[in-house]
């Protein structure tokens, strides 16, 4: 072995250990900041590493300089860019879209080396030569391709770009799906015989059944379908890897590919949902809509944001428990605000943190963190449920489907066997909600119907802002 | 590398990253997830020897760099946005009576 191979080996052992430990350290709060910049150390390292046992070997022509400039420059000025500006409430689609792109890269690769066979004396580097590379590149291309357009789905859905089409909803769905199975298959053998051109074939196909398979797919259990693509494109990398002959990128890929795995069945757990069912059960909303969906609401109390200070002023102990509607809102920081007086009154409070608050799970804990709510502060479900009977005052803010009684109570309800918080426990629940609308889930609240509980309507901004008036006029918070 | 040496490589691969992640709290799930996706971005390695392979070969050398685009798109964001989540976490709690 010569030097440079050294060299390569030695920054690649470096670089799997350093990655690994990246990976570890970022599930845990204390070390994750640190393990993330590791693993970005790692990275470059690993970059550094290949470029050093190019130059040492082949060496690197000029006119390739020149494209790795050009690429390396664009990719990272548009990541960074995005990673600076995009808001902490959009952070679901923010990262859909930028492991699309880790899958886009993986499929080009492979459609790179499958149109342009290079060979480069010395290490024959000739890849159609066997059928392993034919697989490798195949497998890259299918896998990179599902993860590329799912990906961009996904985004598009949580943006608010696309809704779900009534026909994913049918039956018909599976036989279009399995349709363009079957066809990537067809692709996949063809290619293996020789026929270059269906690469083609299997790019077009692979795409569609992103689509179809991702399209169907809700808002709630997004998250989940997200932490599965990010699995995918770990196996793309993978795939990728013996494309090119890189056990460091095989290792690398394979990682994340089964950390993916794990996370996603942690969070369908947090969610009472099975893999299975998010993927081929379709959206909880229109299954709903046709069974329980039509619920009418009878006795709906609502209440003005004076009488809500009122109450709260005089409660010893107050659980917030914050959702959805409050990220849309950005009022985290109101939120903050209005705590901070109850506090400087002696009042307990205590944010409830349902494991898919928010967009996605931890989202929730990402956006109150940013507004200075102290980490003590935040409590799990299951350590704050048994607090509510305690507890005087509830407030609601946004959150619908993961306080409905319904899914405790009613085995009719597709809710049933959700986890949720017990707000209808305490002595007064108040919910602030711009109107009457369902949940993501679509699906009535039996909390609404509570006579403990009062409805303030209007945005959950102005009401906290209005409230933090009120509770000035009463001079909580002024000692 | 023989193939099946390359096949051993994944095998591991893949149980290390199964046992990496034992118990991960809810609150760091989105970062996680960002974090690893970032990683996942690895693949820019693959991008750059198309690159330094390509011999001249322009298509090529255009696929490999819009392919190391994306891949650095990937890492670069995924690595900043997760720091940007976490930051959030390790500020210290605001002092109060």
């Amino acid at each position: 072995m010569n030097l440079p191979v050294i060299i390569k080996f030695v920054i690649d052992l470096l670089a799997v250990l350093l990655l690994a430990l990246g990976i570890k350290g970022l599930s845990k709060v204390k070390s994750a900041r640190d393990a993330n910049r590791l693993a970005a150390f790692a990275m470059s390292l690993s970059v550094v590493g290949l470029l050093s046992y190019y130059l040492g070997t082949s060496g690197v022509a000029i006119q390739s300089w020149i494209w790795i400039i050009i690429g390396s420059f664009i990719g990272s000025l548009f990541g960074a860019i995005l990673a600076k500006k995009v808001p902490m409430t959009s952070m679901p689609e923010t990262v859909a879209l930028f492991n699309g792109c880790g899958g886009m890269s993986s499929l080009l690769v492979a459609l790179g080396v499958a149109i342009f066979p290079i060979s480069s004396g010395q290490e024959n580097f000739d890849f159609f030569k066997s059928i392993i590379n034919e697989v490798s590149i195949s497998v890259s291309v299918f896998v990179g391709a599902i993860t590329f357009t799912g990906s961009i789905v996904a985004m598009a859905k949580l943006q608010g770009w696309l809704s779900t089409p009534g026909w994913t909803q049918s039956k018909v769905r599976h036989f279009v799906n399995i349709v363009f199975a079957v066809a990537s298959l067809i692709a996949f053998f063809d290619l293996i015989n020789g026929n270059t051109s269906s690469i083609w074939l299997l790019v077009i196909v692979s795409s569609l059944l992103g689509i179809g398979v991702t399209l169907p797919i809700g808002g709630a259990d997004m998250p989940v379908v997200i932490s599965l693509l990010n699995s995918y494109s770990g196996i793309a990398a993978a795939a990728a890897g013996f494309v090119v002959d890189s056990q460091l990128l095989i290792v690398a890929g394979a990682m994340v590919g089964a950390a993916g795995l794990i996370l996603t069945q942690v969070m369908c757990k947090g969610m009472n949902r099975s893999l299975v069912s998010v993927l081929f059960g379709g959206s909880l909303s229109a299954q709903s809509t046709a069974s329980s969906g039509s619920g009418e609401y009878t006795n709906i109390t609502s209440c003005s944001v004076e009488e809500c200070a009122l109450t709260l002023e005089a409660a010893n102990k107050v659980i917030i428990v914050p959702g959805y509607g409050l990220a849309v809102a950005q009022a985290q920081h109101t939120l903050r605000e209005v705590t901070k007086k109850l506090e400087q009154n002696g009042i307990e409070v205590v944010y409830a943190i349902h494991p898919v608050a928010g967009r996605m799970p931890g989202h929730m804990n990402v956006l109150l963190a940013e507004a200075d709510v102290p980490y003590e502060q935040l409590k799990e479900m299951d350590v704050v449920n048994p607090d509510f009977p305690a507890t005087d005052v509830v407030l609601v803010l946004g959150a619908n489907d993961v306080v409905n009684p319904q899914a405790k109570n009613d085995s009719s309800s597709p809710l049933y066997g959700m986890p949720v918080l017990d707000v209808q426990e305490a002595r007064t629940v108040f919910v602030i909600k711009r109107g009457m609308s369902a949940g993501y889930s679509g699906i009535k609240n039996d909390l609404f119907d509570l006579p403990n509980t009062s409805m303030v309507f209007g945005d959950a901004k102005k009401v906290l802002n209005d409230l933090i008036g009120e509770l000035k006029d009463l001079g909580v918070g002024e000692k | 590398m023989s193939f099946i040496s390359l096949l051993w490589v994944l095998l591991l691969g893949s149980l290390l990253g199964l046992e990496l992640i034992g118990k991960v709290p809810p609150t760091l799930h989105t970062p996680l997830m960002s974090g690893a996706n970032a990683i996942s971005g690895i693949t820019m390695l693959a991008a750059l020897t198309l690159i330094v392979k390509a011999e001249g070969n322009v298509p090529l050398l255009i696929i490999g760099s819009v392919s190391l685009g994306f891949a650095l798109f990937n890492v670069v964001g995924g690595f900043f946005v997760t720091d940007r989540m976490l930051a959030m976490f390790s500020r210290k709690p605001s002092n109060k009576k």
